[in-house]
């Protein structure tokens, strides 16, 4: 058994971490939500953030925090236009050939980007990366923390554009009825592409909080999207709040199953809970229906 | 079948199917222009070993150009460089052993990874072509008794007898600082035959290993098995991973302080290399590896690190294996008098080769294995990289314990 002087830490520890899961999950929750797609395409666009807020660094000399509020509205515009003007037209109105093309741009996403920048890993080096906040019993690494204070303001900022802004109310009448949102005059590809916009924007400004602590590569968002598949569903497919506490569940199982089972077998503990909440509730914790 | 209208016109398919098949063809052997003795170099210059594989294939070029411009081969001409792509898998580099038996070379130098080396040995004993194998570690690639293999540089046994023989020595000389020991290993072949290895050899040589944590590849984070060396306050760390892991594991033991007496590695992924001390100079500091190294005090390598860096390029042992290699190669070439397979394996069975870059004893091969080879202890010091074993090659001792 571990004292509690490791337990705390590897708690708080799992909190950071599963806070950027969440965020990752967010954008692809609300894509199902909308949409009904599983965006295979997540994690490509994952990976091609971070390389913008690499980019960003190592040319413009933008620090990644800085970089979020340029690379968020970009890569808002990138998810708009790739549901607007590739992943709608190509998939003629059918969910599965939306699911097909996504998974399509998957594989050219991240071929562009091994293609463009080879596979090699690169990281930044930022005089903060290595800051930490001494609580008394425990480090706390300063990016990491404030990771997860962004996560929060994200997730706070998207609850207010669902709920207090008109594309956010014509976004939750697309995913309750469509074809009724459509009779009243909402023009549902706008939607469809606005929301995909802002899973994308999600992605981008996780990949900006991660790039401080974490390395890119083409196929570094896959590392991360599979995580994300687990906590969305876990959560409730479609559920904001459902992926925000799922991240967190995630983060601090993934952290103390590593601990007690050992780093090689630190996802068992994810999967087994997924598989628990599937068979007990397989709405998810949050989902209201199927 | 119904008659429902298809997204697109069977043309449509045709071309865009063409177009694709093209375009994943397209790769294929690539060769370098000239006429003389063909040479074929592989390596994975794509997927996932990409990186290796290119700074290997910059390694081999950097031997073909100079003695190309040296006047070439004596009495065979210069050296036409079939290149060639392993795709990061060994059935890559069979598909591409076959191509290039068919386009004629008289051997092949390449291979960097265990799995492909071991593949590579095997598809061109088929055809008798000589093998040079550049990097590949692994022990069976020279133990299947394969006559047209070799392989220049140090296995993976051989390395890790000295790294474990050099360990105790540098500990002993520094009054025996290092007690206890935890090894955090990835969980493949590599780390765990290692960690395996270092569980049974550490013992017999005073150490006590507190705790053996491994880790997949990727892992994202590294702040448990942190925390666990923190609580366990482990003389010495035994990280053995590849490159990324070993980063982020260096990165989080800077970050949460933790600071042993030594980090040790053996073929430690980031440990000697360049890219690590230049972006990360605090968390390499002091940092000491058993692994492939070139010889600091031999003149052709110091020039040749110029050439490289001149190139924007780091350093790596891809690099100065591979160009060792491909010297050895034309060396044997040169002796056997003509390009001929069956005389180019003669030649290289019995090479004394002494004109490469490598710390090594005179080159001698048995069984395929360059009995000379031997790997180089390094630590970080002074945000440089600088060999402190075997003290004929040494530039400077070593700093043990680690100063707080």
């Amino acid at each position: 058994m571990f004292s509690s002087v490791i337990l705390i830490p590897a708690v708080l520890n799992g909190l950071m971490t599963g806070a950027v899961y969440a965020l990752v999950a967010l954008g692809l929750t609300l894509i199902y939500g909308v949409l009904h797609i599983i965006n295979f395409a997540h994690g490509a666009l994952l990976s091609a953030a971070m390389f913008a807020a690499f980019f960003a660094f190592r040319l413009l000399g933008l620090d990644p925090y800085v970089a979020a509020f340029l690379i968020a509205p970009l890569f808002f515009a990138l998810g708009y236009g790739l549901q607007r003007f590739i992943i709608g037209p190509a998939s003629h109105g059918d969910d599965r050939n939306m699911l097909l093309v996504t998974l399509g741009l998957a594989v050219v996403i991240e071929n562009a980007l091994l293609y463009a920048f080879r596979a090699d890993t690169r990281t930044i080096d930022l005089p903060y990366a290595f800051e930490t906040i001494n609580v008394g019993f425990t480090f706390l690494a300063i990016p990491r923390l404030v990771g997860f204070a962004a996560v929060f303001v994200v997730a706070l900022a998207l609850w207010a554009i669902m709920n207090l802004t008109d594309t956010g109310k014509a976004i939750r009448a697309v995913a309750k009825e469509r074809l009724g949102a459509q009779l009243s005059g909402i023009d549902v590809a706008h939607i469809y592409a606005m929301t995909f916009g802002l899973g994308t924007a999600c992605v981008a400004i996780a990949a900006c909080l991660l790039m401080p602590t974490f390395y890119v590569n083409p196929t570094v968002g896959n590392a991360f999207v599979l995580v994300a598949f687990t906590i969305v569903v876990l959560g409730g497919m479609g559920s904001v709040p459902g992926a925000l506490i799922g991240g967190l569940v995630v983060g601090v199982v993934e952290s103390l199953s590593g601990l007690f089972l050992g780093e090689s077998l630190g996802q068992i503990g994810i999967f087994l809970i997924f598989i628990a909440v599937l068979l007990v509730r397989p709405t998810g914790l949050f989902g209201a229906k199927a | 079948m119904s008659n429902q209208k298809l997204p697109f016109s069977r043309r449509q398919f045709l071309a865009t199917t063409a177009a694709a098949a093209g375009t994943i063809a397209m790769p294929g052997v690539l060769r370098a222009q000239g006429a003389g003795v063909k040479l074929g170099i592989l390596h994975p210059v794509s997927g996932a070993l990409s990186y290796s594989g290119t700074q290997g294939r910059l390694g081999a070029m950097l031997a073909v150009d100079e003695i190309n411009a040296a006047g070439g081969i004596k009495g065979l001409g210069k050296i036409d460089a079939v290149l060639g792509d392993a795709q990061s898998t060994p059935e890559g580099g069979t598909a591409e052993v076959e191509k290039m038996n068919a386009a004629g070379v008289v051997g092949i130098v390449g291979g960097y990874a265990s799995a492909i080396c071991l593949a590579l040995s095997q598809a061109t004993a088929r055809y008798n072509l000589p093998y040079v194998v550049d990097v590949g570690v692994a022990d069976a690639i020279v133990q299947r008794g394969l006559k047209n293999t070799f392989r220049f540089g140090p296995g993976f046994g051989a390395i890790s007898k000295t790294a474990i023989a050099n360990l105790a020595a540098i500990n002993n000389a520094a009054g025996k600082p290092a007690k206890t020991v935890m090894i955090v290993h990835e969980d493949s072949l590599f780390g765990s035959g290692l960690a395996k290895l270092l569980n049974t050899e550490l013992p017999t040589h005073g150490f006590q290993i507190l705790e053996t944590i491994p880790h997949p590849t990727p892992t994202r984070d590294f702040n448990n098995v942190v925390l666990k060396i923190k609580a366990q306050n482990p003389d010495l760390v035994i990280p053995a991973n590849y490159y990324n892991e070993y980063v982020l594991l260096a990165r989080t033991m800077q970050q949460q302080h933790v600071k042993p007496k030594g980090i040790y590695s053996v073929l430690g992924g980031a440990a000697s290399s360049y890219k690590f001390v230049k972006e990360f100079p605090e968390a390499a500091k002091y940092i000491m590896d058993c692994n492939h190294w070139f010889d600091p005090k031999n003149p052709k390598a110091v020039a040749l690190k110029k050439t490289v860096e001149a190139k924007g390029q780091f350093f790596t042992y891809e690099v100065y294996l591979n160009y060792s290699c491909v010297l050895l190669t034309a060396d044997a070439l040169a002796r056997a008098g003509a390009a001929d397979r069956a005389k180019l394996i003669e030649a290289l069975a019995s090479s004394t080769f002494s004109g490469h870059v490598m710390p090594y004893g005179p080159t001698k091969f048995v069984n395929g294995q360059n009995e000379g080879a031997a790997p180089a202890n390094t630590q970080v010091l002074d945000n440089d990289i600088k060999v402190i074993l075997p003290e004929k090659f040494a530039e400077a001792k070593p700093v043990f314990p680690m100063p707080a």
